[in-house]
């Protein structure tokens, strides 16, 4: 899609994380390309989210940086960005997709200004306009449009998961965080979010970062992972590869308890 | 008058005057921006205009002349004991004219005769917060404004349109001042919105229970947000007042008897009686509403 530019996206180097004499994670250096999925995986507790949190410049790090090439090609410091300049980034060009949907939605705001509010936000200004561009995110992630003007806590939990994903792709992301975003769906759900995403990646070109502690979400979506435990990177490569030949033991045993579950 | 040595003028001390002074200037000084002030104790409860009041009490020199309405009208209870307040803490004169007075302390309405240079009006505030009902955390409002982060205020009329087919906010409805803050001119009807954009006199906005102050410095342009295809509408009547005949001016339902009878006549009682006074008058210059 956008093969003009081949430097990475985003650079996060030596990213550490202390919570008072607790470890979050600890020296974590990644790239991120245009159009890449990266999936973070390990156990509860490795630092998924921690590491989450500090590419979306969400959290604080102890130690280390975050630079991302803007929508312009400048790339820039992450951390020494102005909060203006970080909360428009974040509104704009990046995408969050929470586990919890009551943290990436306004329950008490309709499906319609639930996706409206980043045009908004932008400075849209036509109601008329605002509205059929939220009927069209609705009807792209498998919403229906008649659906627009109801709130999300009368969706269900697929439903709301695709809420927040049409939310965020109104303003043409580049890249998107996704912390376990079908943790605690049905199987069936599951898949059908699963497919929803996989194509607005191939659609969209775009870039994201997975936190999923379920192999089989990092096999289906991703394009390189990464293996976490005790804060630190203990393997990284092409997906395929990691899990059908995984170096470290640790890596080997959280691939055979997949296959046995 | 004796009552008036009894206490220092104006009630309040004068170093709480100075306090109030000082967070009015820094308000004049950042139009719309709502500055945290050290709200005192008056003597009367909140809910019926401490903020004014101490607002009020802060800029009232001897020589003013104040008048005092609640809705637009001078004879309410509330108004008419905010004006004996200051009539015994001040010894100041008053009146219920809107072109006598040099401080009108208001709870809802702007006076339907025009402002004028040298005139302040003051509002009692109850919520000064616009972005309170969507955003409850005040260090996230504050944010917000400090960020000109104002997506979630377009959101809420959004909302407005998705449910009623157009903006149904029609008190405390939303402006943007001076291309910047967007303030909250609680609890006053849209109707007057039009009123504070470029008007001549001085505005001061005091919120007694919530500790702030806010103003409208003289000809400050005042937006009511809106969508394109939705604009901002004054609110219309379409009638004129049952007692002055007066049209394109804000009306009050009252009940006339008790078998349902209801009229609808000015809710600025001043400027009614003046109507009526000089009927030949009546709805001079009225017919030219701005938008
Ligand atoms: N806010 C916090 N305060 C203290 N410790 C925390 C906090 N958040 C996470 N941790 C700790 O940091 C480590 C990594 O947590 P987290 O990033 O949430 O892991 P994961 O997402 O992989 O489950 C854990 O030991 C966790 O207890
Ligand atoms: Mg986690």
């Amino acid at each position: 899609m956008s093969a003009q530019d081949d430097r990475p996206l985003l650079v996060a180097e030596g990213l550490s994380k202390h919570y008072g004499p607790h470890l979050g994670c600890a020296d974590v250096s990644l790239d991120i390309h245009e159009g890449e999925v990266v999936a973070v995986v390990g156990e509860s507790g490795s630092g998924k989210s921690t590491l989450l949190g500090l590419l979306s410049t969400q959290l604080l790090p102890s130690a280390g940086s975050v630079r991302y090439r803007m929508r312009d090609g400048e790339e820039r410091d992450l951390f020494a960005l102005g909060e203006a300049e970080r909360r428009f980034l974040l509104r704009t060009d990046w995408g969050f997709v929470h586990q919890d949907a009551r943290l990436g939605l306004r329950m008490g705001v309709s499906a319609g200004g639930n996706v409206g509010e980043r045009l908004m936000a932008t400075g849209w200004r036509h109601y008329g306009r605002i509205r059929a561009e939220a009927e069209q995110w609705l009807e792209r992630v498998e919403i229906a449009r008649d659906r627009i003007d109801d709130r999300p806590d009368t969706f269900s939990g697929g439903m709301r998961q695709r809420l927040q994903i049409a939310k965020n792709m109104v303003t043409r992301p580049r890249l998107i965080f996704m912390d376990e975003p079908t943790g605690g769906l049905d199987v069936s759900v599951q898949a059908r979010l699963l497919d929803l995403i996989r194509s607005f990646v191939g659609d969209y070109g775009l870039a994201a970062v997975i936190v999923t502690h379920d192999l089989a979400v990092a096999r289906l979506l991703s394009h390189r992972i990464v293996v976490m435990r005790h804060g630190r990177v203990i393997e990284t490569g092409l997906t395929d590869q990691v899990l059908d030949d995984p170096r470290e033991p640790y890596t080997q045993l959280l691939v055979a308890s997949i296959l046995q579950a | 008058m004796s009552d008036a040595a009894t206490y220092n003028f104006g009630y309040l001390d004068e170093q709480t005057k100075r306090m109030i002074r000082r967070a009015l200037l820094k308000a004049m000084a950042i139009p719309g921006y709502q500055v945290p002030f050290a709200s005192r104790e008056m003597p009367m409860p909140y809910g019926w205009g401490t903020g004014g009041v101490q607002v009020t009490a802060s800029v009232l020199g001897a020589d003013d002349t104040l008048k005092v309405i609640d809705q637009g009208a001078d004879d309410t209870t509330n108004a008419v004991s905010i004006r004996k307040f200051f009539e015994r803490t001040a010894g100041i004169a008053t009146t219920t004219h809107t072109s006598e007075a040099t401080v009108i302390q208001t709870r809802h309405r702007i006076p339907e005769a025009p402002l004028r240079e040298g005139q302040i009006l003051v509002y009692q505030v109850p919520i000064p917060e616009p972005l309170r009902f969507l955003e409850p955390r005040e260090t996230e409002t504050r944010r917000l404004h400090a960020l000109e982060d104002y997506g979630l205020m377009q959101v809420k009329l959004y909302e407005d349109i998705a449910r009623h087919g157009h903006i149904a906010t029609t008190y405390a409805y939303p402006v943007k001042v001076d291309g910047r803050y967007i303030m909250d001119p609680s609890p006053t009807p849209k109707f007057d919105n039009p009123k504070m954009d470029m008007c001549p006199a001085i505005q001061l906005f005091g919120a007694g229970r919530e500790k702030r102050i806010y103003a409208l410095p003289p000809y400050t342009k005042v937006v009511s947000l809106d969508f394109e295809d939705h604009p901002f509408e004054r609110t219309k009547f379409d009638r004129g007042c049952a007692l002055c005949g007066s049209e394109g001016i804000y009306l009050d339902e009252v009940v006339t008897d008790d078998r349902g009878g209801r009229m609808f006549v000015c809710s600025d009682t001043d400027f009614c009686e003046s109507q009526r006074a000089a009927p030949s008058e009546a709805g001079h210059g009225l017919h030219e509403v701005p938008r």
